[in-house]
Formats: C-alpha cells, structure tokens, sequence
C-alpha cells in the first residue's frame, strides 16, 4: 500500500472513529448513571441528521442555523424519550428499562419511516467541505479533517461540562451511588435529564457530520452505528468517558484498516465489531478503563 | 398415577382432540388468508415458548433468538429442497457439497434445523452464559448479528443475499400446531418438574441457588439449548410457511416481535405465552389496515407505511409501562383452577 | 472438651479488597456436633469469612479444609453438594415461587433423575418428585410451615420466612451449616424458640453448626464456643464466660469508655 493510500484511509479512520465516539459518549454517560442500554440512542443520532434536512428543504433555513436547531431540538428529544420511557421505571427491574429503550428505538425508527418516508433522501453538502484537496498522491476530502477536530472540540468542551460543573459533579455522583447522591441533596432527575441532554447533543452532532461524510439520510441509519458505537463503549469500559473515546478511535481504524488491507473481507465488515464485542465481553467485561461492579452477597 | 393426574390427562387428551377437529374444520372452510394466520400463530407460539423457557423461566435476557431462527430455517431448507431446485437457485455461486445433494423428509428437516440451532445454542452458551444481565441480552444480539452476517456473505451456502425461494411448502396446520404441542409438551413437562422449579429458582436469586448446590452454569446452558432448538425447530417451520428466506428476515426485529408476545402474555407463563402468541399474530396482521388505503364514505384516507410498527412499538411500550406482568403475569391455567371457579360458583 | 472430629477448619484466611483487609488471617477449628458462633461489630467481616467458606469469595490467602479435604476456592454449589448449607443476612428466598417448592429446590441437589426422565414422564421421574415433595413437606412440619405450603414466599412474615430458609437448607442434606444472623428481628419469645429449635436440629439432623449473631442472648445461650471479630482480625475466642469478660471484646464493641467503666 502506498503512503497516500495510507494517509487516505488513516483520515477516513479518524473520521470514523471520531463519529463512533461521539456517539459512545453518550452510551456510556447514560449506563454510567442508569445502568441502562439506551437501545434509542442510535435513533437520537438519526433525528439529528434528519433535523437538519428537514430545515434546510423544508424551512428553507441556512444551513448552519438548522445544524445548530437541530441540535438542540435532538438534544430535547432525547431527554424527552428519558421522561416519559425511563423515568417511570426507574424503580422497576433493569430489564424493564431494557425492554422500554427498545420499543422507543423501534418507534422512532418507524415513526421516521412515517413522517420522513422510508426512500434514501439525499443530503445537499456545502461545496468547500467536500472538495477534494490534493497534496502530491494524497487526496483528501476536507470533510475528514474538519470531523475529527470538530469532535475532538466537542469532546473537551464535554469533559470540562463533566469535570468542572455543578451537573458534571452531580453526574459523577450518581454513577457512583444514585440513592447516596439522592440523599446528600443532588436532583438527580434533573442531572439525569442533563446527561440525556448532553449525550442527545453530541449524537445530533455525530449524525449531522455521519450525513455529510455518508450523504444518504435513511430512518434506519442510526440502527448499525448505534450497535457498532455501543461496541465501541463497551470495549473501551462501560461508564468511563475516556474508554468511550478510544474505544470509537480503536473501532472506527479497525473497521476501515482491516477492509483496506483485506479487501475481500468487506461484506463482513458489520461483523468484525460484533466479533470484537464478544471477545471483550469474555476476555475482560469491563472493557479498557472500566470498573469491576460486584455482586454483594 | 393418582386420580388427580388421570383426570388431567384425559381432559389434556380431549382438549387435543377439540383441537384437531378444528383444525380439520379450519382446512375445509377457511380462506387462504385465515389458514395462513393460523399457521403464524402456531409458530410465533412455539418461539415464544423457546424464548420463555430461556427467559420468563430461567431469567436468562436473550436478545439472540433471531440468529437460532435463522440457523433452522436455513438448515430445514437446505433439506427439503430437491437437488435441482439448488441448482437452479445457486445463480451466483454454486451451492457447496454435501449441501447440494442432501435431501430428508420434512419431519427430519425440521428437526435438524432444531439439532443444528440447539448446537450452536451451546457452542454460544458455553463462553456467554457467564455474563449476566445486560451484557448478555447484548453478547446474545452480537452473536445473531453474526450469524446473519455470514448468512449474507456465505454464498455457497445460504445463497448470499438472495436467500431461497421457491422452498417446498410441506408447510400446513397439521404439521405447525403438531409441533406446537410437542414444544407445549416439553416446555410443561420440563417446568412443572422439580428441574424447572431449579431454573426457576436461578431466575429469582442465584447467589441463592448456587448456595442451595444448584450447578447454575450447567442448567443455564441446559435451559438455553432446549430453548435454541425450539427456536430452530420454529425458524424451520417458518421457512416453509413463508417459502422464501433471506439475511434481511432474521434482523432484530424478529426477535423483538417474540420478546413482544412473551412479555405481552407473561415473563413466566406459558398459558401467557400461548395468549399473547394468538393476541400479538392477530395484532399484527389486524394492524395492516393502517398501512392501506381505506375509504369511508366518500373520503379515502391513504395508508400510511410504517404506522403499523408504529402502533405495535407503541403497545409495546404501553405494555411495559402501564402492565409489565402482561396479561397473564406468572399465574397459569390448570384444571384445577377451573374446577374451584365452578366449585364457588356453585356455593355462592 | 472431648476428642471430636474437627470438621471444619480454616488456615489463616485471608481476604483482601484492594488496600481494605475485610478478614485477615482467620483461624479456626469446629468440632463435629457442636454449636459455634462469630460475633463482632458491624462490618467486622463475619460474612466475609463465611463467602470465603461456602466459596462466594476466593480468598486471597489461607485455606479451608471440610472434613479433612481442601475446598478452598470450590464453587458454592460444589461446596453445598460436599455437606457446607448456609443462610444468608438478608434472607435470599426464591420469592415468586412457593414455600414448598423453595425447599424442593433444596431437595434438588439429591435427586438422582435428569430432565430427560421428566420429559418422558418416566415412572422413576414420577416417584422421585414425590419423594421430593414428602421430604420437603417433612422440613416443613419441622420447622412449623406445613400449613402455608402453598403460599407464595415473599408473602409470609418475617419470621416463617427465616425458618423457611433454615428448612430449605436442610433440604440439602448438609453435614455442616451456616447461620448468618438467624435471630435478627425476632421478639424475645421468638429467640427463645429459635435456640430451642437449633440446639433441636443439631440433634435431629447430626449437623455442626456455625452462627453469626448479634443477639447476645441466643450467642451466650447456645454457642459452646466463640470467636470475635473486629475489624478483620480475630480479637479473642473462647467459651462465652471468657468472652464476656474479656476487655477487648467490650472495647470492640462499646468502646474505650465502657472498658474504663467496666
């Protein structure tokens, strides 16, 4: 393989894994303080794409405001899908929430299907990010350059949200001990309603970015990357931000490494992260970064 | 064998019997259509139970049934389908030895789809049954994921994307509700036996149950292999009611529409599941109305694709929120329980 | 104290967390037939010790030895099925199933047919299950349930449910049992039956048994022998005049102030 091919696919893989993570990010924060799988979450990163495509054809607005709108309307969508799908059963048994998060992704996929009709729409991308520069024998789209800092932005202003706000401390809380933190005064329904919000947000963004690098908006778009990103989640450790990070960054070269030197293999491309998945589940659970959760006897 | 036992047999007996009569009638005086969601509910009854005893019974959350349906189905119809016809059908790729030349008749196709589901069930079981909760319900969807990868890549096996059509229809009610009351049958007999109160007792605490020298491992692989087989045994069945399969069939959502009917009837009643398998068929295809034009009077309301999962995802949810112990919760049927109703109607 | 048998014996067991020693270098020797108890403050680690027993926890150091045979480190089920039953703390039934079927899951581990004999309703199935049934009903009459064999668990009362979970023990066929705070919640008069009926079981069923409590009164009242826990370590053991007048365990347990007032 030559050194532009290289630099080509390594780009794409940063794309990539950058999409995956900001995606597992909000897996992650969601079963660091429910202990639930957010089955939905793959259908809040295809809200957010379609959002955008819905202002921009049908209320004819500019481009980046409906990148912004549609941001923030995902972001309430997601914390909606929490108030009325999670919080009645948060004191019902874990499967329960399970169960609910996977009827609320099969809704919205399917309500998607109804209001946005199931053909692939077409996505109109601004002409500068998808011309393709040209370095010597490297070719890049400028897209793949732009997704992975826009991400890597979003990451750090989400790290510092995590890490030096009131509602962050409160996020740490309660994935350490909902009931202590409930009881030292923390509002947990509203902190969980921000980790929601915050995750909702950077899946709107994954998607918007997912719509440009892939321009073909389907209302099932969500269903393989949320698993794939969910894998990513799991790999790097479940409930820590980091892992989530690396564990996109590890899937996102993975996936693309293994089609470009093995090309044959890439109809088994979707498997290779379930394939991963297994194995971190019976070689380490808790991933890269997590921690082991006992059982008390 | 006491009185007790005698008389629930020959009412089991006669019960059966009503059924066959039924379904004799059915043959002869229903439409195509009728026969057809008759022949459905048979088999979403026999997944459903599969599903149960490995969940409602056991409290295993596996989201994997999809894949085990894939493996019967694929296996059944690699079987009953005549030399010719894969040859014909193997456009892209042809089919590979011993698969292109082996026939058996339907009864042992079936079952080999069951034998070949039941022993991927273990070589699954063996290293994700250690896992608990959640990240088996996600390690057992990874694995039906898998499976339905290499469906769509393994063209000299499965044909690749194109799947099979055209697989013999030995399909009809005779042989779907047979094999709904064998499934019925072992699922009973296995539960009301002091081994399901076992896997029963792994569900409700199994710090406890280990403690108590329960090998919970070991009959958790049991219960999950007893239960994949089922979920071949229905894939099988399938494959021959519908007459054509491919990879797109065996997505998730076929395993929710199981999960769906177990929970609607009960997480841990079979009488439930039995129900919820006759309400949630019936649902299902009832609910094909909303996607289809329909005109009152003068107006014509379009259909609408998609609303009908809609709706069903909605009464899922519903179901989950508002009556999570389904319709029938953990209580069963049993023949005493009628007896006593009559017994107090007849005091009072 | 007459040449027993020693029973159950643990080496030095050792359990570490991380940096937190929940139980260091315990010690001890049973003798075959006797009633013994662990005692000791809240988080002392006594239900440590009795996960590294009954194999709920592999201990980081030190060994366990049941009738001579080295089980450290057996799956619980291996050690039930070796002669070790236990309760636990905060009473584990199996609550959705009834009482009788909670103590013929106990009876499971000494039935010698499979599923395949149920599911060909084989007549050696049939008998079996009714054995099951008869000797689980047995332990219920023993215990006093016999009556609410048909109730639901969670639904009895605090007390039958602890009695339920000593009989669904017994239903194992143990040689050695394990007590974790059986006394807990019970009334005075309630105790009085409970130690009445432990010293009556070691009889009956020719069990050792080992007990954490709380209550003083039944620790003094049937433990022929006691060890007392703080903080991990084993801070005194003996008979229980030793125990209570020793100024450690009183320290231990009210504090430097009581051992001055003492």
């Amino acid at each position: 393989m030559s050194f532009a091919m290289f630099v080509q696919h390594f780009f794409n893989a940063l794309t990539l894994g950058s999409l995956y993570a900001l995606i597992a990010i909000g897996y992650t924060m969601v079963y660091g303080i429910l202990r639930l799988i957010n089955f939905a979450h793959g259908e809040i990163f295809m809200l957010g794409a379609y959002f955008v495509f819905w202002g921009v054809t049908l209320l004819h607005l500019p481009w980046i405001v409906a990148v912004i709108l549609s941001v923030i309307v995902t972001s309430f969508a997601g914390i909606l899908v929490d108030r009325a799908a999670y919080r009645p059963l948060r004191d019902a048994p874990r499967i329960s929430a399970l169960i609910s998060s996977i009827g609320v992704s099969f809704f919205l996929q399917n309500l998607a299907i109804v209001v946005f009709s199931a053909i692939p729409r077409e996505v109109q991308r601004p002409d500068w990010l998808v011309t393709i520069i040209q370095f010597g024998k490297i070719r890049i789209l400028p897209l793949t350059i732009v997704v992975p800092i826009l991400s890597f932005i979003l990451m750090l202003g989400l790290l510092y949200i995590v890490y030096r706000t009131k509602p962050g401390l409160g996020m740490r809380a309660i994935s350490k001990d909902i009931e202590t933190s409930r009881l030292m005064g923390v509002p947990v329904n509203r902190v969980i309603a921000i980790t929601f919000g915050l995750g909702s947000a950077l899946a709107a963004a994954s998607g918007i970015m997912w719509a440009l690098r892939y321009p073909q908006l389907q209302p099932i778009m969500g269903v393989i990357p949320g698993f794939k990103a969910f894998i990513a989640a799991v790999f790097g450790g479940i409930g820590s931000i980091q892992g989530a990070v690396v564990g996109g960054l590890i899937l996102g070269f993975m996936e693309i490494m293994i089609v470009a030197f093995m090309p044959s293999l890439a109809g088994y491309r979707d498997a290779f992260a379930f394939v991963l998945l297994i194995i971190i589940l019976l070689i380490r659970p808790t991933g890269l970064f997590g921690e082991k959760l006992e059982d008390k006897v | 064998m006491d009185a007790k036992r005698k008389r629930n047999y020959t009412l089991n007996a006669v019960l059966v019997g009503v059924l066959g009569l039924f379904l004799f009638w059915a043959n002869g005086h229903l439409d195509g259509y009728k026969i057809q969601i008759m022949n459905l509910i048979a088999v979403n009854i026999i997944l459903a139970l599969s599903l149960n005893l490995i969940y409602g019974f056991t409290g295993l959350f596996s989201l994997g049934h999809a894949g085990f349906m894939a493996i019967g189905a694929y296996t059944c119809s690699l079987l009953i389908m005549t030399p010719v016809q894969k040859e014909m059908l193997f456009i892209l790729d042809p089919c590979m030895w011993p698969f292109s030349v082996m026939q058996a008749p339907f009864v042992v196709a079936v079952i080999a789809g069951g034998l070949m589901a039941a022993l991927f069930g273990v070589i699954i079981g063996l290293p994700v049954l250690r896992l608990g909760g959640d990240y088996l319900g996600i390690a057992t969807l990874g694995f039906a994921e898998i499976i339905r990868v290499f469906a769509n890549n393994l063209q000299p096996v499965t044909n690749g994307a194109l799947g099979f059509k055209g697989i013999p229809d030995f399909s009809n009610l005779w042989w779907n509700y047979g094999w709904c009351l064998v499934t019925l049958f072992v699922i009973v007999r296995l539960v009301n036996s002091n081994f399901g109160n076992v896997l029963k007792s792994i569900r409700d605490d199994e710090v406890a149950a280990r403690a108590m020298g329960v090998n919970t491992f070991k009959y958790k692989l049991t219960s999950f292999t007893i239960g994949s087989f089922f979920a071949g045994v229905g894939g099988a069945l399938l494959a021959s009611l519908l007459t054509t399969i491919d990879p797109k069939m065996f997505l998730f959502i076929l395993t929710f529409n199981v999960l769906m009917i177990v929970v609607a009837g009960g997480l841990g009643s079979i009488t439930g599941t039995v129900l919820g398998g006759i309400v949630i068929t019936v649902l299902l295809e009832w609910l094909r109305f909303v996607e289809n034009p329909l005109t009152l009077g003068n107006f014509e309301i379009p259909g609408v694709p998609g609303m009908r999962m809609v709706v069903f995802s909605l009464s899922l949810l519903f179901i989950i929120l508002y009556k999570r112990e389904g319709i029938m919760g953990m209580r069963e049927f049993s023949w005493d329980w009628l007896f006593g109703l009559f017994r107090k109607r007849g005091e009072a | 104290m007459s040449e027993r048998a020693v029973v159950l014996e643990t080496r030095d067991l050792t359990m570490r967390f991380g940096g937190l020693t929940a139980a260091h270098k315990f010690s001890i020797q049973i003798q075959e037939g006797r009633i013994v108890g662990l005692i000791g403050p809240n988080g002392a680690g006594k239900t440590t010790c009795f996960n590294m027993i009954t194999g709920f926890y592999k201990p980081t150091e030190g060994s366990v030895l049941f009738n001579g045979q080295d089980i450290t480190g057996w799956s619980p089920y291996k050690v039930c099925s070796a002669g070790i039953a236990r309760t636990f703390q905060n009473i584990r039934l199996f609550r959705n199933e009834t009482v009788l079927q909670n103590v013929m899951i106990g009876a499971h581990l000494r039935q010698k047919t499979t599923w395949w004999h149920a599911l060909f309703s084989l007549p050696s199935f049939w008998k079996e299950e009714r054995e099951v049934r008869e000797k689980a009903m047995g332990l219920l009459e023993e215990v006093g349930l016999e009556k609410l064999a048909c109730e639901k668990a969670s639904s009895l009362p605090y007390g039958a449910q602890r009695r339920l979970e000593i009989a669904r023990a017994l239903a194992t066929e143990p040689s050695f049992l394990l007590l974790d705070e059986p006394a807990a919640g019970m009334n005075p008069h309630e105790t009085q039956d409970l130690m009445r009926f432990v010293k009556d079981i070691r009889d009956k069923f020719k069990l050792t048994i080992l007990l954490i409590e709380h209550d003083m009164k039944v620790v003094m009242g049937i433990c022929e022998h006691i060890w007392v826990l703080d903080y991990g370590v084993t801070i005194c053991e003996g008979a229980p005049e030793v125990i209570q007048a020793d100024p450690k365990v009183i320290e231990a347990y009210l504090g430097e102030e009581a051992v001055k007032d003492a």
